[in-house]
């Protein structure tokens, strides 16, 4: 800190995160991942020029430096990749046996794990994310979840004994820019298992990876067709999502778009799935294992730099452990590193794209303004590209904007609550309803509490853990439908009864 | 957990309540600080503050005065060919080993560590354990290792324990007290995090994880727990406690390991040989190869260097 | 269904004929019939509507051929209503016990075993429904609750899941009720068809609100009365009548809302109550009652209810 702050009260001995012992840089080799200059459009099984004749850049958020550039999908675009996956759909994946279309799938996951250093690195460039969650998340959690689809795929009927599970036809997906790869593998895996064919377009700041997965498809033989892979803004988007070839949509984004797609699909009879966002609670008590829940308020916030619809960004602190938990956080958060995404030492990368920053900023302006303490990490910002350093508000109040709007950024607000019915109350006072955790040492209370919220998923005395095996979908606004497990299937069948 | 008193009291109030570990959450957290990679400078700076935070320790029945002196020679100079590595922060020694420890490093700043306490299982009666710390004292120790009663602490005498500690502390005078806690017999991190704070408040100045005679030993997540008991210590009194895990740390990597821990659970103030050490027999050699292999860019063979 | 019913008019006015033949004699002085009032069902009582509105059906069969009864027109505020006296009686329905819910369903099977005779004579007058058809749908209905009644305590177990997560944490997955439902009831069978709507609905916990079939309001304020005489805690079932396409839309709109259940042949409406529920992403349920085999027990199956529950993860680490 700067030294023309007032020195610390002499009363409070304060930890020192300084300089004496400084990790040098260690970045991770990129030499082995080539990046095409242009991408175009993986429809039928080949790499098509768009009818549009358009491309756009995909940037590096952390440098601001042009990857590629990739090629927009337009109506017509949309109609072949449909026309595709129909083909593919009626002539092919829904003839093969199940088990055939199992081993497509494993081979895809087998593919995904020898291409893992790959894929990690354009996963960091592309989006901005530290090495080591693409490494250590983002990448086996991809390869985890076609491993695990592919083998439902002739399960199917003992998942749903006597409903005669079946597959709904062209599944359109449309994926969000926070989990690129992950977030495909989780719309792609059980769509495949259960027969359907499927169109999907990856976010516009982020297609490298899903590129890369198309060619991975060409390189297991997929069936031509049975995977489109088509890139585009929100435009592209709306006209897959709307085509009348579809039988199926399934979207992960945010709640203001997932509502568009709602609408959009009214009295079509299209099956939808929508995994929306989140101002998840996060709830201390005061018997909690306090140093590990520190940890998991920190990864709960500023995990993949907060970008994470299911984030704990409302923290809910027992009033008595307040003022120890803030001062935890402050220098836990004193140790995070911010920088270089391709640096294996990094905790904090890049935010994704311009425009999210500049939400980010809006809404931390707004909780200052509104009255909120703001406290944020001591670390240096990068001179290009886009940053912003992992923040806590204390002195938040329900109804500030930063406790009830998705930030989608680096930026904890922090409530107390005195008793477990004040802690439900205020968890639960939200539209969202996709995630919470709760921190305490005493299993009854921690029952009552994951019995009451009204989330998807609950973590009890953990944050931010996914699994393929584990149904993850939200609650209220956030959202309806389940991915993983065999909750996951459901949305990709269609069932007697 | 019932609130702990002594009846003659500690320099320090023990918390109500030990906060509770969760296992699996700590565990985790550990291994992720063992992913940091600590390249180049940061790993020869890293190495060389290693070597200096060593306990460098025999503690065997087969200990003589020769065995003592070839360690107490390596301890001032790890390494023949650089005389700016080293020394080690401590010699560690059984009481009787004491004075041939104290002779050889006389004047060169290197502490003398004595076990005591009828180390290693504690179970003998107080008065023979604080004799056993005044005569190490006597001997010339200016630090004491002593043992936890594990007995006493599973079932639930804690006073017991604060007590003992508490009179250790009083017969070390000046020298200061290392309070090890015995980790892999105590079952569970909950029970190593009480044990840590009663230790504090009983008035330790470092706390230990092991003898080195059982297993497990030192492992990153019991260090983890142990320096998060010495940080909210810190923040409640504003002293510092020392830390020191010892037994089963055999490699560069693993001490690396550990000082990625301390730096990010305690910052810098604990990087010194004053708050940190390695409780290590065979730790050292493995380091003075890494720095080799840094200086020369060659993998480095064992026959090139001592085994005291 | 239909051709049955035009093929049996006859045969159900001498079915009504016969119950008449069963009243004093013509030569005592005959008594006057005491009609029913009818009135919706909402917070466990009968009310009319806020609005004082009413609509008239007719009888078309038996000895009441013709007579009109007035039905409560519900209004916008009915719906209101409705729904916050549902979403108040949630918790305490949904926070029963399985065994206990399972209970009140059995009991409103009892009920309405003992009432059938007057729902078979309403389907009957309502909707021209021979004596045996009528009495056929409701013996339908009733094995209908008594079979959800058996799924209190059981779909749990079988939607459910232990997860195998990679890594040290116990892992599970339940159901839970949504909140509460909003029922476009079918128009036909009206009563078969109310009971195989809201019965997935209220054995997993949820509390329904329902626009009865238009065609045939009376039936489900019998079957309302039923209700109220069994032990279903008052508000977890409500039944208003009148247009659906007057008080659904408010219903898609409330925000109290979470699903909608439409049973509807109006593609028109059901787009328009889909677009309104996009406001808090209600979750949408759509069935074309003509096409759908009442009497098909794949009617009474898991996957009913589980067009019903959320579906809520947890994971636990497991360490001492």
């Amino acid at each position: 800190m700067s030294m023309t702050h007032d020195p610390p009260k002499a009363a409070v001995p304060a930890l020192d995160f300084g300089a004496a012992w400084t990790y040098a840089p260690a970045p991770e080799a990129t030499d082995h991942v080539k990046i095409k200059p242009r991408h175009e459009l993986f429809i039928d099984g080949s790499w098509q020029a768009p009818r549009s004749g358009r491309y756009f850049d995909s940037i590096s958020p952390s440098s601001e430096a042009k990857l590629t550039e990739v090629a927009e999908a337009s109506e017509a675009d949309v109609d072949a990749a449909v026309s595709a996956a129909r083909r593919a759909y009626e002539q092919v994946w829904s003839r093969m046996k199940p088990l055939e279309r199992g081993k497509y799938i494993y081979r895809i996951a087998r593919r995904i794990q020898e291409k893992a250093r790959e894929l990690a690195v354009a996963e960091s460039l592309d989006g901005g994310k530290p090495i080591k969650e693409s490494r250590d998340v983002d990448i086996p959690l991809a390869a985890a979840h076609f491993f695990y689809y592919a083998g439902w795929a002739d399960k199917l009927d003992h998942a749903f004994p006597g409903s005669n599970p079946r597959p709904l036809g062209v599944a359109g997906q449309v994926i969000p820019w926070n989990f690129p790869l992950l977030m495909a593998a989780w719309k792609i895996a059980p769509a495949l298992a259960c027969g359907n064919t499927v169109v999907l377009k990856p976010a516009e700041t982020t297609p490298l990876t899903a590129l890369m997965l198309a060619e991975i498809f060409r390189e297991v033989d997929l069936p031509p067709g049975v995977v489109n892979i088509i890139t585009g803004a929100g435009a592209t988007g709306a006209a897959l999502v709307r085509h009348p070839g579809v039988d199926k949509v399934a979207f992960t984004g945010s709640t203001a778009v997932g509502k568009q797609i709602q609408k959009s699909l009214a009295g079509s009879r299209k099956k939808l799935t929508l995994e929306l966002g989140g101002k998840a609670a996060n709830i201390v008590f005061a018997d909690a294992p306090i140093d590990q829940a520190i940890e998991g308020i920190i990864g709960g916030i500023f995990f993949n730099q907060g970008h994470v619809c299911c984030a704990g960004s409302r923290l809910l602190v027992e009033e008595s452990v307040h003022d120890l938990v803030v001062r935890k956080l402050k220098d836990r958060m004193a140790t995070l590193r911010l920088g270089d995404p391709l640096d294996k030492n990094t905790d904090v990368g890049a935010i994704n794209s311009r425009m999210q920053l500049e939400k980010i900023r809006e809404l931390v302006a707004a909780g200052e303004q509104e009255g909120a303490e703001r406290f944020s990490a001591p670390c240096p910002l990068p001179p290009r590209g886009f940053w912003f350093p992992p923040t806590i508000f204390t002195n938040v109040s329900l109804s500030h904007r930063i406790a009830r709007e998705e930030i989608f950024g680096p930026v904890l607000s922090i409530l107390t609550f005195r008793t477990p019915e004040e802690a439900l109350e205020k968890a639960n006072n939200t539209f969202y309803g996709l995630s919470a955790g709760i921190w305490t040492d005493k299993g009854a209370k921690l029952f009552w509490m994951a019995n009451r919220l009204r989330a998807g998923v609950v973590w009890g005395n953990t944050y931010n853990k996914f699994d393929p095996t584990s149904p993850f979908g939200g609650y209220k606004e956030s959202g309806f439908g389940r991915e993983g497990g065999k909750a996951g299937l459901l949305p990709y069948l269609e069932v007697n009864g | 957990m019932a609130m702990v008193s002594s009846p003659r009291g500690g320099p320090y109030a023990l918390p109500f309540r030990s906060p509770p570990v969760d296992q699996v959450y700590v565990e985790e957290r550990a291994v992720a600080l063992g992913k940091r990679s600590i390249k180049k400078e940061t790993k020869v700076a890293g190495l060389r503050l290693a070597v200096r935070m060593m306990d460098l320790t025999t503690l065997e029945g087969k200990d003589s005065p020769g065995k003592v002196r070839s360690l107490c020679a390596k301890a001032l100079r790890p390494l023949d060919t650089d005389p700016t590595i080293g020394p080690v922060g401590a010699v560690c020694v059984y009481p009787n080993m004491v004075p041939v420890a104290v002779e050889a490093l006389k004047g060169s700043g290197v502490h003398v560590a004595s076990v005591a306490t009828a180390f290693p299982s504690g179970l003998s009666p107080l008065p023979i354990k604080l004799e056993d710390v005044r005569r190490a004292v006597d001997f010339g120790a200016d630090e004491i290792d002593m043992v936890i009663d594990r007995g006493a602490m599973l079932s639930g005498e804690y006073a017991r324990v604060y007590d003992e500690i508490a009179q250790t502390k009083e017969a070390c005078g000046a020298a200061h007290l290392k309070v090890i806690l015995e980790t892999g017999e105590l079952g569970t991190y909950d029970t190593v995090r009480h044990a840590s704070d009663i230790a504090m408040a009983a008035g330790a100045d470092f706390i230990k994880t092991s003898t080195g005679k059982i297993t497990p030993a030192a492992t990153p997540a019991v260090t983890l727990v142990m320096l998060e008991a010495i940080r909210d210590f810190f923040y409640a009194t504003g002293r510092r406690i020392g830390m020191k895990p010892a037994g089963g740390i055999r490699t560069a990597k693993q001490a690396l390991h550990y000082l990625v821990i301390v730096k990010e659970t305690l910052g810098d103030a604990w990087l010194t040989p004053d708050l940190f050490r390695f409780g290590a027999s065979t730790l050292l050699n493995d380091v003075l190869m890494q720095l080799e292999k840094e200086r020369t860019g060659a993998y480095q063979g064992q026959d090139y260097f001592s085994k005291d | 269904m239909n051709s049955e019913l035009d093929a049996t008019p006859a045969a159900s006015l001498a079915v009504a004929t016969q119950a008449e033949l069963q009243t004093p004699a013509p030569t005592e002085r005959r008594r006057l019939r005491v009609q029913k009032t009818y009135k919706m069902f909402a917070g466990g009582q009968f009310i009319r509507s806020e609005s004082g509105r009413y609509f008239q059906v007719t009888d078309v069969s038996g000895a009441t051929t013709g007579e009109a009864e007035n039905i409560p027109l519900a209004s916008r505020k009915d719906g209101r209503d409705a729904v916050k006296i549902a979403h108040g009686a949630w918790a305490g329905w949904s926070g029963k016990t399985a065994y206990n819910r399972g209970q009140i369903l059995y009991r409103l099977g009892e009920v309405m075993e003992a009432r059938a005779a007057e729902l078979a004579h309403d389907l009957h007058r309502s909707l021209g429904l021979s004596g045996d058809l009528a009495r056929a749908e409701v013996e339908a209905s009733i094995d209908r609750v008594l079979s959800f009644a058996g799924w209190s305590d059981k779909f749990q177990a079988l939607l459910c899941s232990s997860n195998p997560v990679a890594g040290p944490h116990f892992n599970f997955s339940v159901p839970e009720p949504m909140g509460v439902v909003a029922t476009l009831a079918p128009r036909r069978p009206s009563l078969l068809g109310l009971v195989s709507a809201i019965l997935p609905a209220l054995v997993a916990g949820n509390t329904c609100v329902v626009l009865a079939s238009e065609e045939d309001p009376r039936t489900a304020l019998s079957f309302c009365e039923c209700v109220a005489t069994s032990d279903v805690p008052a508000g977890v079932l409500n039944v208003l009548t009148g247009k659906a396409s007057e008080v659904a839309p408010h219903l898609a709109r409330h925000q109290e809302v979470a699903a909608l259940d439409l049973w509807t042949e109006d593609d028109a409406l059901a787009r328009q109550l889909e677009e309104l529920a996009v406001g808090t992403v209600k979750r949408v349920r759509r069935r074309t009652p003509s096409t759908i085999d009442f009497s098909s027990s794949s009617l009474e199956s898991l996957a009913t209810i589980e067009r019903f529950v959320e579906m809520k993860t947890v994971w636990h680490p497991v360490g001492v």
